[in-house]
């Protein structure tokens, strides 16, 4: 059987979609997206990892994209729970009654620009680097750019306060295996469309 | 300056309670700060203690660090409870997911309205015996090892003893289709620094009772 990590979701973004963004950060090919009525599960190196957090925590360890040590692990660590925070915050917008969309949106786009965003304006700003730790790409930075492009498809302009986090996001997308899943024919997924929403309701909710 | 890790939250289980646990069960002592009001919560932020202005926060070996998982999977890389390599990591990791998944039911049971709490207890224990506990209660059979992952103690295990706890308190037999589990609680309970930490006037904190929840409401302004 191929070394090929095997991923398993729906054929959306949705909890899967850290996950592409990180093994084609790591250069690692996947094949296969089957359709399973199930949270994500990836088959990798003999086993059938299940829940997001351990799976993206066992492909950053494998891959080198989790820092040198304990300390920068920490720091990686907590700058992704914020920016998987505000993931789950806008991708609870769809699931909203239309009545609600608008102001909840506007909320969650407040939230980025004055809780989450300027956390990593300020930790670039301080050590002046490219990477958010250890001078080094890390899962933090992908995971960043991957809320950064999300963000902006709600609000073109979000970036506009934030000159570190312009300058990050044209490096980091860059790097070549980024640049790469970042072209049309990659594995990453389109937003989620309106058309969607059902089919993700009745699968999930 | 290094010293004892200090927690800053509320005087109360919430999100602290695993960091509490995690602590104790490697034999760390460690200090509190309580928060008590909305205004001793603002000063944190103001004060730029609080990366997203929320809690859990603790002061640990010159970091202030937030994030509950981060937190713990600090503490557990620190005081070797988190696996011998990446797989083990990656089992534990897993496991712990899932707990979480549980124990984060049983902690917004206390907020639910009246009129659901009913249901949100149904559905906990329903979770419980028909997705969670069945899972270790598998894995232990599987390798008829004491703990978890490994051969060895580990965070899932302090972990997993925590949620059994919390759900025994809500749903008294909730153990009774589960054997390993029986066995599996009754020694994690033995071992010395948890066994310490289940007696009075340790940093374990009590079931979360309607004071808890009123401090917690008043705090976020959710009345």
């Amino acid at each position: 059987m191929s070394g090929k990590p095997r991923l398993h979701y729906v054929n959306a973004r949705g909890r899967m979609e850290p996950i592409r963004w990180l093994l084609a950060a790591a250069g690692v090919e996947v094949y296969g997206d089957l359709l399973f009525q199930q949270v994500p599960m990836v088959e990798i190196d003999g086993m059938k990892m299940v829940q997001t957090r351990a799976i993206l925590s066992y492909i950053a360890g494998k891959y080198n994209l989790y820092g040198k040590d304990l300390k920068e692990r920490a720091l990686i660590d907590m700058y992704v729970e914020g920016l998987a925070d505000l993931n789950e915050l806008i991708t609870s917008n769809f699931f909203q009654p239309a009545d609600k969309k608008e102001e909840h949106l506007a909320t969650v786009m407040d939230k980025a620009t004055t809780r989450y965003f300027p956390v990593y304006e300020k930790v670039l700003k301080g050590h002046g680097q490219d990477f958010l730790v250890g001078n080094k790409l890390s899962r933090a930075d992908v995971q960043l750019l991957e809320i950064i492009l999300l963000v902006e498809e709600s609000k073109p302009d979000i970036l506009a306060k934030f000159p570190l986090l312009q300058s990050f996001k044209a490096k980091t997308s860059n790097i070549p295996n980024i640049k790469k899943f970042l072209q049309p024919g990659s594995q990453r997924k389109l937003p989620i469309q309106e058309k969607d929403i059902p089919r993700l309701m009745q699968i999930f909710h | 300056m290094a010293g004892k890790p200090k927690l800053y939250y509320f005087d109360g289980r919430g999100k602290m309670e695993s960091i509490r646990w995690l602590l104790a069960a490697a034999g760390v002592e460690f200090e509190e700060k309580f928060v008590e009001t909305k205004e001793q919560l603002e000063k944190l932020v103001k004060d730029g203690d609080l990366l997203f202005h929320q809690l859990p926060m603790v002061e640990i070996d010159g970091m202030k660090m937030v994030q509950t998982r981060a937190i713990l999977s600090y503490i557990a890389g620190k005081y070797n409870l988190y696996g011998k390599d990446l797989k083990e990591r990656a089992l534990i990791d897993m496991y712990v997911e899932g707990i979480t998944d549980l124990m984060q039911m049983v902690m917004m049971l206390p907020f639910s309205p009246a009129e659901a709490k009913a249901k949100n207890l149904a559905s906990i224990e329903e979770k419980a015996t028909k997705r969670y506990f069945p899972v270790f209660e598998k894995v232990l059979k599987q390798h008829g090892q004491d703990f978890l992952v490994g051969n060895r103690f580990s965070w899932a295990d302090v972990q997993l003893l925590e949620v059994i706890l919390a759900v025994e308190e809500k749903i008294p037999a909730v153990l009774s289709g589960f054997p390993q589990l029986q066995a599996f609680k009754t020694k994690m309970s033995n071992v010395p620094t948890i066994k310490k930490f289940l007696q009075p006037g340790s940093a374990r904190k009590p079931p979360p009772d309607d004071n808890y929840v009123a401090t917690v409401m008043s705090i976020f302004n959710l009345n």
